[in-house]
């Protein structure tokens, strides 16, 4: 298979205004300077009111290639994407793409409601470049695809909107493209069909070059071979997966970080230390280790009532996910506090198996039917794993045998 | 996919693409055709859902013209305004100038109209821009037909029976749209950008409604003869009207330049609507 190099981006910038009114005047002068061929050397000057929203980007992709790009919401990860597209003109550098380009986008762009399916992946194939003999070609497969065929005479505006969504990824994946674009479109639809989605992109994505854009870093993880992180529209060159994402959850780590107690309070937890090191409740702290280490959490606890309960230690990544967790109902280990008793337990754990990253860490007590919360320090601690990059949240430590 | 075929490579930079104009000609071009039938399926989209949701369906092309005569007739009738003659009788020549106009302004509203609709699909899509143009034209060109399908009723109803004229029709409708759509086309990039345009528009229409042979027939001297002579829709207009009305057609040369400063202008917008819409979609919401 050719590995040919099918987009190449060099010192892309581009420059937007915050201010609608200004906006429009700017649009207009641009018009000017269009129409009569201008100089271009303006387009590097800010005018007032302007910013750059994506800022001397390069990289390059080959087929069989997918890049993840991440950053937070108006990184300027969609310019960079409707530029790649040719929707809007770069500001400085250049973009060359070969082949066929499709952009998993707008799902259903152009359908009318009033027209039945069948007439809505007519139009809709053509405006994504489709000819006649393709949709003709394609008609069957996108219907299976959909899973709509009962539904397919049917005007669209009697579909819910999750049938228009399956119709419209049915239609614009059935494009045969080199180059793809996904623009977090798969938060969509019933978990079965994203099932199908993935899958879909899985195959097309063998054959093409992938860019991906997502804020769920278990599926960047699992797409792509590269990762660029964008912020305030500056790019960090693709970098590999982990580390690009490491990156982004560190940039995003730091913000909006809090820890937070619940709960009833007739259990609670006095003190919480992770390897000898006191943990306070007031003010998160980062625990920093390396992958395999030791780690030991001892825990004083008080209580006025008699009770069976359930200790959980809980790892999440920044997005939220839950990763990993320690949990003595689960391993039937059970724990019994009484009323007026100090109790204090230690929970070891020999290698710490959790791929390097950054995780939120929690504690909770729980009745013994984990209904009821009797303390939670939610977020108590931030804990950085460093060590080799890993795709997975976490590593099984296993026992390896080669003969 | 295409491995063993070359691949077509596209290259975007900051440049003007009036810098390289053969090859902006060449892609003008290849882009109207290949958005032909792109254009087709949005005309037969618009079209149908237009007349899936309406009860009186085609109707609809003759109440506001049937209105309006009925307006122009009681005006007349009541000597309220005085019409100097026409040669045919006066309903006759205000029906089929109202539709003639209607088509016209039909022309006019649609490449706005469609590019402002086709706002979402722009913002977010790159498909040939071409299409949204030509679709409105073709809606435009189908919504005459039915027009002039009426209007040959009417006259026919009026005791004046087809002619030689009759054939040339479709040419009058074409110019009508021909100059119409560069009209529409001339006021759609600013008019994208700005509300105004598309407010403004319609007392525009009005007022040039009123400078032209619509209702009235043409002044023989003063200033109202001046702005109705020098107005060049009066040609189009007036030479349409006789081929419908079986009349001699006076202003045929002054008709031809028209038509043919039209085309002219046409291409030179139509290249400003591609260099345009790059910076429109930028200035559009994602």
């Amino acid at each position: 298979m050719s590995k040919e190099v099918l987009i190449s981006v060099e010192g892309v910038s581009k420059k937007f205004c915050r201010n609608l009114r200004k906006s429009l005047k700017y649009g207009i002068q641009d018009l000017g300077n269009e129409i009569f061929g201008r100089h271009v050397d303006r387009k590097l000057i800010l005018r007032p009111g302007e910013f750059w929203a994506v800022q001397n980007i390069s990289f390059t992709l080959k087929r069989g290639e997918c890049l993840g790009l991440i950053g937070r919401n108006g990184a300027g990860k969609t310019t960079l994407l409707r530029m790649l597209n040719g929707l809007i003109k770069p500001d400085t550098g250049r973009i060359e793409m070969r082949g066929r380009v499709a952009a998993l986008i707008a799902l259903g762009a152009g359908f009318n409601p009033v027209l039945t399916g069948r007439e809505n992946i007519y139009v809709n194939a053509a405006v994504l470049g489709l000819d006649r003999r393709e949709i003709n070609e394609k008609f069957d497969e996108i219907v299976e695809f959909s899973e709509l065929s009962e539904f397919i005479d049917m005007p669209i505006q009697s579909y819910s909107s999750g049938m228009v969504v399956r119709l419209g990824f049915a239609i614009a994946s059935s494009i045969d493209s080199d180059v793809l674009i996904l623009d977090e479109i798969l938060a969509v639809g019933d978990a079965g069909f994203r099932a199908k989605c993935y899958k879909k992109i899985d195959d097309l994505s063998e054959n093409t070059a992938v860019i991906f854009v997502s804020h769920s870093m278990p599926h960047i993880a699992r797409m792509c071979n590269t990762v660029l992180s964008i912020d305030r529209g500056i790019g960090t060159g693709p970098l590999s997966t982990p580390v690009g994402i490491a990156i982004y959850e560190k940039r995003s780590g730091l913000k909006q970080y809090n820890t937070k107690r619940i709960g009833g309070q007739e259990i609670r937890f006095d003190d919480v230390l992770i390897n000898n090191f006191r943990l306070n409740f007031c003010q998160p702290a980062r625990v920093e280790l390396e992958f395999s280490d030791h780690m030991e959490f001892k825990f004083s606890l008080s209580s006025s009532i008699d009770e069976s309960i359930v200790i959980d230690i809980t790892f999440h990544t920044l997005a939220g996910e839950p990763v990993a967790e320690c949990n003595n109902f689960v391993i039937d280990m059970p724990i019994v506090v009484h009323k007026k008793q100090k109790k204090n337990v230690v929970v070891t754990i020999s290698e710490m198996s959790l791929n390097p990253g950054l995780y939120r860490v929690s504690f909770l007590i729980l009745s013994k039917n984990m209904m009821d919360h009797y303390d939670w320090l939610q977020d108590l601690c931030e804990l950085q794993v460093s060590g080799k990059p890993a795709i997975a949240g976490q590593q099984f430590i296993s026992k390896w045998l080669q003969t | 996919m295409s491995n063993n075929a070359e691949l077509q490579v596209t290259i975007y930079t900051p440049g003007s693409l009036l810098a390289n104009p053969l090859k902006m000609v060449r892609e003008m071009f290849s882009d109207l055709l290949a958005g032909r039938e792109l254009a087709w399926r949005l005309a037969v989209r618009d079209l149908s859902a237009q007349y899936r949701q309406t009860l009186l369906g085609f109707l609809w092309a003759l109440i506001l013209p049937l209105a309006n005569t009925a307006v122009w007739m009681f005006l007349s009738a009541s000597g309220v305004v005085v019409v100097a003659d026409t040669g045919v009788p006066y309903p006759i020549y205000v029906f089929v100038g109202t539709m003639l106009w209607a088509v016209f302004m039909d022309a006019v509203n649609a490449p706005l109209q469609g590019t402002v609709a086709a706002k979402p699909m722009l913002a977010k899509i790159n498909f040939p821009r071409e299409a949204i143009i030509v679709s409105g034209i073709y809606q435009t060109l189908f919504n005459a037909a039915i027009k002039i399908f009426l209007v040959l009723l009417v006259t026919i109803w009026f005791g004046i029976w087809p002619g030689w004229g009759t054939l040339l029709i479709p040419i009058g409708v074409i110019s009508l749209v021909l100059i119409g759509t560069t009209v529409g086309l001339m006021l759609t990039p600013v008019g994208i950008l700005y509300q105004d345009v598309g407010r403004v528009l319609p007392l525009l229409m009005q007022f040039l409604m009123y400078a032209t042979p619509v209702v009235f027939a043409m002044p023989k001297d003063g200033l109202a003869a001046f702005l109705f002579y020098v107005n060049p829709l009066t040609p189009i207009v007036q030479t349409t009207r006789a081929w419908v009305l079986i009349q001699p057609a006076d202003m045929l040369m002054y008709y031809i330049t028209v038509n043919l400063v039209g085309i002219l202008v046409l291409v030179l917008l139509w290249n400003v609507y591609r260099l345009a819409m790059p910076i429109l979609i930028e200035r559009m919401s994602a």
